[in-house]
């Protein structure tokens, strides 16, 4: 399977994404620069992290309007998976990918930590090899990672199972103190309605050795490789 | 065709969580403007474009404000009166 990573111009874990594909899991990736109209063949996009023509406007305003964006929405709209992380996920936002948007730390800090996640739903493209509930040690590092959405939106995210990652402590307690940005309802991550779009903030691909800390993200790479082979 | 200039005020959207605004209103409480309420920190752009009147160049900067420059989930945004630049 072949994993296309788009680098725009200030994406900086497009390496990271690069290294967990190719060395961690073993397949093709490709690097994608923003100003292609060409994905190359990639069965799956990744948008990276990092700080997407410097966070000018806002977070991901710019990028969305980057050329290879319309062959990613595209890809997107076909059913191709996209996965969306930290820059990656403000970006799909922007883009009108996945609802809501991801603004300021509400401690207008950035955090650049180990933070723990709860698996919401593991029937989804990107998390059938967790367990439900299971909670996962993914360290998250941004400025703008708090989630929002009306209360509307937020309700029939967590009624439809779009809710995918919660911040929780290590005993899978949704708490105010593991929220490292004051997302709303602690959310981390969500998925478009029709399962194929995942944005989350923390990031699985810096997750993916013991000897670096976690590899808890190894199995969210592994989840896309099982559904879209098989 | 004659050039205009607009401006654009792009604020949080009301009701929601305002961390920059609530940093600055308390840094105000801090230096002693006790009275102030409330303080939302937003963004003020400053446009100058050509257009037929006055008339189409806010219709355009509106449709700029829907497509890049504010976005309605987290933002309202205001035009002030298109001036001849």
């Amino acid at each position: 399977m072949k994993f296309g990573i788009v680098t725009f111009p200030g994406s900086n874990c497009d390496y990271d994404a690069y290294h967990a594909v190719t060395e961690i899991l073993g397949e093709e990736a490709a690097y994608i620069w923003h100003k292609d109209h060409d994905l190359q063949g990639s069965d799956v996009i990744i948008l990276p992290g990092g700080f997407s023509y410097g966070d000018y406007l806002r977070v991901g305003a710019i990028a969305r309007f980057s050329p290879i964006m319309q062959e990613v929405a595209a890809h997107a709209k076909s059913g191709g998976p996209v996965l969306g992380i930290c820059n990656g996920f403000q970006i799909a936002c922007e883009a009108g990918l996945l609802p809501g948007a991801l603004l300021r730390n509400s401690h207008l800090q950035f955090v650049s930590a180990e933070v723990r996640i709860r698996v919401e739903n593991p029937d989804t493209l990107f998390t059938n090899r967790y367990d439900r509930g299971e909670v996962l040690r993914i360290p998250v590092a941004h400025g703008d990672g708090r989630f929002v959405a009306d209360e509307d939106v937020l309700d029939r995210l967590e009624g439809e199972g779009r809710v995918v990652f919660k911040y929780a402590d290590a005993s899978g307690n949704i708490t105010g103190a593991a929220n490292p940005n004051g997302s709303e309802r602690n959310i981390a991550g969500v998925i478009n309605e029709s399962g194929n779009v995942l944005g989350m903030m923390p990031h699985p691909e810096r997750a993916c050795s013991d000897l670096l800390g976690s590899s808890d993200g190894v199995r969210l790479l592994e989840s896309i490789l099982s559904r879209v082979a098989a | 065709m004659s050039k205009f200039r607009i401006a654009v005020h792009i604020t949080p959207r009301k009701g929601l969580l305002d961390p920059q605004g609530n940093a600055v209103r308390d840094a105000l409480h801090t230096l002693g403007f006790k009275p102030v309420k409330d303080v939302h920190v937003g963004r003020y752009i400053i446009i100058e474009t050509d257009a037929a009147d006055a008339g189409a160049a806010q219709a355009t900067v509106t449709d700029m404000c829907r497509k890049l420059l504010a976005n309605p989930v987290t933002e309202d945004f205001e035009i002030e009166s298109a001036v001849t630049a």
